[in-house]
């Protein structure tokens, strides 16, 4: 069980957090403008990386708030915590 | 008559408190200090329990928690019964009872033991060989296997401790508190470092403490007396805190470790009430130092599983640390230098060392012409072929060793003995070490595993991480701290040792016999009986992967991981396969590196803390009248209130019937509200729900569905607007949850720019449903000011009133189709409110309802329940729930997905409301629907989703989902059940009231 740094509230157990998947994915601004397949490509396509991954957090036994990480999911080294809108780290 | 083997008294045993135990029924004396393996070994019992396969004798093997041998039940047939605890870890006490395991009926006549004799015929995989076929007996082999399979016996009575979960947070924690674990902590806390030091034993020091060696000085003391001022200092440092009896379970990422903590195993039954019998220790460390020593390797030779074979390590111990003599004709078996220092132990106190048989050449170092001098004979380049003795070992016959160490030439030289001390080599104990996701390389010379990459803030000092003699130990341990704690000075600068250790060793990992490899029998894992010979077949089978090796020759897959005899089995695999041993890496060392109790596991959490629940305001009232209740969710929910022994289906018929016909309350406050506020509330859920609410009158409700984003029914509620910019939201009582998670996610990640706040306001409201033709006329007269007429308070709005002081939210709303209001007050009112109704009620007859009448009552009107007739593929559209869709609205959540051709099919599972033929025939609910009988296989339409008898139709009802059932309405379909095809016709969701004209009644 790792720990992990709410930018929020600090270091806390992992068991006060949820796993949120893939980061950045934007949800499309004009859904209904897409065809099947680009609607498709934003609602099942998950890239789901062994090594650094870009995650989605959620605080939510704690300030319930959404963040970002980067993690490494071969051995949940955590690179970096960012809060949500904030740019990704170059890596 | 049992023999006294006390030897000398050891300052570690306090001869003055006699201690007497129960031993397979039988009292025995020992004394307080001793552990349960000392005391018996004093007792010259050597003989505790059998092996798990071929019920071979099997005696006490070591003096620790690696002990594969001496496993046995505690306290048996009590509710403190514990199987598989090794005696080598039991400190005894007053009215100790204990008993071996494995054997029927008693340890000395197993009948079991036939297997012994059997063992030709239980080669490697036997099982998986022989149960194949025919397959349909499985059923008939495995009751009898699952008699025969397990050791112990599990407790049947509840278990009278307390166990405890404690967090506890350090700079440093040291694991081992031999001489490397206490320096290492020593030096730790006095840089002011928050240390933290364990050991296992309810003794400090390790090994060193009964070191007594003459060859070795630490400032001119022997190694245990320079260790006992050491430990004295520890004392008065700050910052350190020691614990004992303290088990490090496992080492997870990021310096997470368990540990166990025993605080009332080593007392008597009328000390241990009202403690805390043992705690779980989730240690966060900043850094971590492994000071977890080596264990002795056994060697591996024919029949070396006789009780009376110990490793010489152990003998030592018995000997230096707990007075006690393992056997009063001792040999020793060994490639190196260690056995030496325990015949010398033995010499010194005048018992018997009858020979040392070493596989090496010769060995020049001071001990070894040390125990020439003392007379005892040492038979080099020998390997013992094959021992004797059933239940006690008897004699070792020994031969001389091939150069190559493949074979033995010459002539058997038989020795008597009742005892034999075997070494083979230290092995690391690297298990910590590698849970913690760090890496071993193989080093070829010390023939060892030895920490190589490690993944987080730790280091391995001592002998776990492969130095061994004392000089080396202190000069690595001291350059280590410095570096990995940052410190320019240690009192390790100065110390001054003397020593004279030689590590000359011979390493054959399987010694050989003059009897063919067949006839053999060198055990490997002793706890689950695999010997060489099955690993070998392994090998000649095919397998090549040591994790495969490993499952089907069982190796190491004993409550003891196989400790001893991994190493072994991992040579015998590299010399057999011919490849070198750090190519085949090593078996995954998985937690807890020695068993925990369940009761350690789970800490507090037992009983009603085990799963919690949450209980409405009004609970105590549905207890009083005698409620069933049935679990949703966390909750417990009023399921039917059962009169006069009543049936289920009685009462929920009664029930139903006084809803429609007068008056029915339900206690509704497990529903999830959440509080929305925010000036871009009402664009808010225009977003989340799937119809337009900017409209939404002030005042007014709304029944609301939410969509997953794939387009499929996520939740359902009504909201009800209270201002202009505040809204409350109900949601399905499962659901409220992660229906609040979901709508946080979507403000916070995707649009932050609303200004809209959610409160989970579920906890905060009691809230009574009131239903049927009679609820008007008992609100009226609960709040006799509040105008009730369908013009001022019509059906979906929203009043606020007072009754008498209680403030109260009341939405005119319904689940059940008739004319009813929900109540809602602050929760501690709950209870009042609802007695309150049932008295104004009274004369209405006013019958409460549980669940499973809302649902029945629900059903009749065709309302879903978001999960039972839905579940997670229906769309709106495939719940014939068009009209709630907004054709207008440009965005929702879920709407795109509404457009994609698969949601669009026409052939998809659709609601329907289906009767059976026959009025009396309640469908089950899960029942499969075809549209043919005759065909094979036949296609599978749908499901039956929600099912009841209707008192207030007469006759049964059944929401499904169906294949295109949209087009189906009127058709012939049918249920076929296990003795009967059920004909039904697909009819309209709604039975009842299809004009919806109850709503006003």
């Amino acid at each position: 069980m790792f720990l992990i740094n709410c930018p929020y509230c600090g270091e806390r157990d992992q068991q006060e957090f949820k796993a949120g998947g893939e980061a950045h994915i934007e949800r499309p601004k004009q859904p209904t403008e897409l065809s099947d397949d680009e609607w498709a490509e934003y609602l099942f396509m998950r890239k789901n990386i062994k090594g650094v991954q870009f995650e989605r957090w959620n605080h939510a036994h704690g300030c319930r708030k959404w963040f970002n990480m980067v993690r490494d999911t071969s051995n949940d080294e955590i690179k970096a915590i960012y809060k949500m809108g904030e740019k990704p780290p170059s890596q | 008559m049992t023999k006294n083997l006390r030897v000398k008294s050891s300052e570690y045993i306090d001869e003055t408190n006699r201690i007497s135990f129960k031993f397979n029924g039988k009292t025995y004396h020992g004394f307080k200090g001793d552990t349960l393996a000392s005391a018996l070994l004093a007792n010259d019992v050597h003989l505790v329990g059998r092996s798990f396969k071929y019920h071979r004798p099997r005696g006490i093997m070591t003096s620790g928690s690696e002990e594969p041998n001496a496993i046995i039940q505690i306290n048996p047939g009590t509710n403190r019964t514990e199987p598989n605890v090794r005696a080598t870890e039991v400190e005894i006490y007053e009215g100790l009872e204990a008993s071996s395991q494995n054997c029927w009926p008693s340890v000395e006549f197993d009948i079991g033991g036939i297997n012994n004799f059997l063992s030709p015929f239980f080669p490697a995989g036997f099982y998986y060989k022989t149960f194949m076929w025919p397959a349909s007996f499985w059923e008939k082999y495995e009751f009898f296997i699952r008699h025969s399979a397990g050791l112990g016996k599990s407790p049947t009575s509840s278990d009278p401790d307390i166990y405890d979960h404690r967090n506890v947070h350090c700079d440093v924690l040291v694991v081992g508190a031999g001489i490397s674990g206490i320096l290492a902590a020593k030096n730790a806390a006095k840089n002011n470092f928050k240390t933290l030091l364990v050991d296992e034993k309810n003794e400090l020091g390790g090994s060193t403490i009964y070191e007594n060696n003459e060859f070795n000085k630490i400032d001119n003391k022997t190694p245990s007396e320079w260790l006992k001022k050491e430990i004295d200092e520890l004392k008065g440092i700050k910052n350190l805190e020691i614990k004992t009896r303290t088990s490090v379970a496992a080492y997870h990422q990021y310096n997470y470790l368990l540990a166990r903590e025993n605080l009332t195993d080593h007392l008597e039954a009328k000390d241990k009430t009202n403690k805390i019998r043992q705690r779980l220790l989730k240690i966060r460390a900043k850094k971590v130092i492994l000071a977890t020593g080596a264990l002795e390797r056994p060697l591996i030779f024919n029949n070396n599983d006789r009780p009376g074979i110990m490793l010489s390590s152990a003998i030592k111990k018995y000997s230096e640390f707990y007075g006690v003599a393992c056997g009063s004709k001792n040999v020793f078996f060994t490639n190196n230098d260690s056995a030496y220092e325990s015949a010398l132990s033995l010499y010194n106190k005048g018992i018997n060392v009858e020979a040392i048989i070493d596989i090496r050449e010769q060995s020049e170092s001071k001990i070894v012409k040390k125990v020439k001098e003392a007379g005892i004979k040492i038979y080099w380049s020998h390997t013992i072929v094959d021992t004797t003795g059933y239940k006690r070992l008897n004699s070792v016959s020994i031969m001389k060793l091939s150069n190559d160490g493949t074979s033995v030439t010459g002539s058997k030289i038989s020795i008597l003995c009742d005892c034999l001390g075997v070494a083979g080599g230290w092995t690391p104990a690297v298990h910590l070490y590698t849970q913690s996701g760090s890496k071993l390389k193989f080093d070829q010379e010390k023939k060892v595993f030895l920490p190589n990459k490690n993944t987080s803030e730790q280091i391995s000092v001592g002998s776990c991480g492969g130095d061994f003699k004392i000089d080396e130990i202190i000069k690595n341990l001291n350059q280590k701290l410095k570096d990995n704690l940052n410190i320019k000075e240690t009192d390790l600068d100065n110390i001054k040792v003397e020593i004279d250790q030689e590590n000359s060793k011979r390493n054959i990992w399987l010694l050989p016999s003059d009897k063919p490899m067949g006839k053999t029998k060198p055990f490997v894992d002793y706890q689950n009986d695999a010997t060489a010979k099955d690993i070998k077949l392994a090998l000649r089978e095919g397998f090549r992967s040591i994790e495969h090796v490993k499952r089907y020759t069982t190796t190491g897959m004993g409550t003891d991981q196989g400790k001893l005899g991994n190493m072994h089995a991992l040579g015998i695999i590299a010399d057999t396969a011919g490849v070198k041993m750090g190519e085949l890496g090593t078996t995954t060392f998985r937690p807890p590196y020695t068993p925990l109790t369940f009761g350690t596991i789970v800490g507090r959490n037992v009983g009603k803390f085990f799963d919690i629940f949450r209980r409405t305001p009004m609970n105590d009232w549905h207890v009083e009248n005698k409620a069933e209740f049935e679990n949703v969710g966390q909750w417990k929910r009023a399921w039917y209130y059962p009169i006069n022994g009543e049936t289920m289906h009685q009462a929920v018929q009664r029930e139903s019937k006084a809803a429609r016909e007068s008056a029915g309350i339900l206690d509704a406050s497990t529903l999830g509200k959440i509080d929305i506020q925010g000036s871009d509330a009402s664009e808010f859920l225009n977003r989340v729900y799937t119809n337009a609410w900017s409209k939404l009158a002030i005042g007014k409700c709304r029944y609301g569905l939410m969509l997953n984003e794939d387009g499929m029914v996520y939740d359902d509620g009504v909201t009800t607007r209270l201002g202009e910019n505040h809204y409350i939201m109900t949601t399905t009582t499962g659901g409220a949850a992660n229906v609040l998670g979901k709508l946080e996610d979507y403000l916070q990640t995707e649009w932050p720019e609303l200004d809209v706040y959610l409160t989970s306001v579920t906890d905060h409201y009691a809230t009574a449903s009131l239903c049927g033709p009679n609820s008007k006329k008992i609100l009226k007269k609960i709040i006799p000011d509040l105008d009730l007429s369908d013009k001022n308070f019509p059906h979906m709005s929203f009043k606020e009133a007072n009754i008498g002081t209680i403030q109260c939210r009341i939405m005119r709303i319904s689940f059940t189709g008739e004319h009813s209001y929900e109540i809602n007050v602050q929760a501690s009112y709950g209870k009042d409110l609802w007695k309150k109704c049932m008295e104004a009620g009274q004369e209405f007859n006013i019958t409460p309802y549980g669940t499973e009448t809302m649902h029945l009552l629900r059903a009749e009107k065709g309302f879903i329940i978001v999960g039972q007739d839905t579940d997670g593929t229906m769309t709106p559209i495939d719940l014939q729930m068009d009209w709630i869709v907004s054709k207008k609205k440009y965005d929702f959540i879920g709407k795109r997905s509404l457009y994609r051709s698969d949601t669009m099919r026409e052939d998809r599972k659709q609601l329907v409301g289906l009767l059976t033929d026959d009025p009396n025939i309640v469908l089950e609910e899960g029942a499969q629907i075809v549209s043919e009988l005759n065909q094979s296989p036949v296609e599978m339409l749908g499901h039956v989703t929600s099912s009841y008898f209707s008192p207030n139709l007469k006759k049964s009802i059944a929401l499904a989902v169906v294949r295109g059932g949209k087009d189906m309405m009127g058709k012939k379909l049918f249920v076929p059940m296990e003795n009967k095809n059920i004909n039904v016709t697909v009819a309209s969701p709604v039975f009842y009231d299809e004009k919806n004209e109850r709503l006003n009644a």
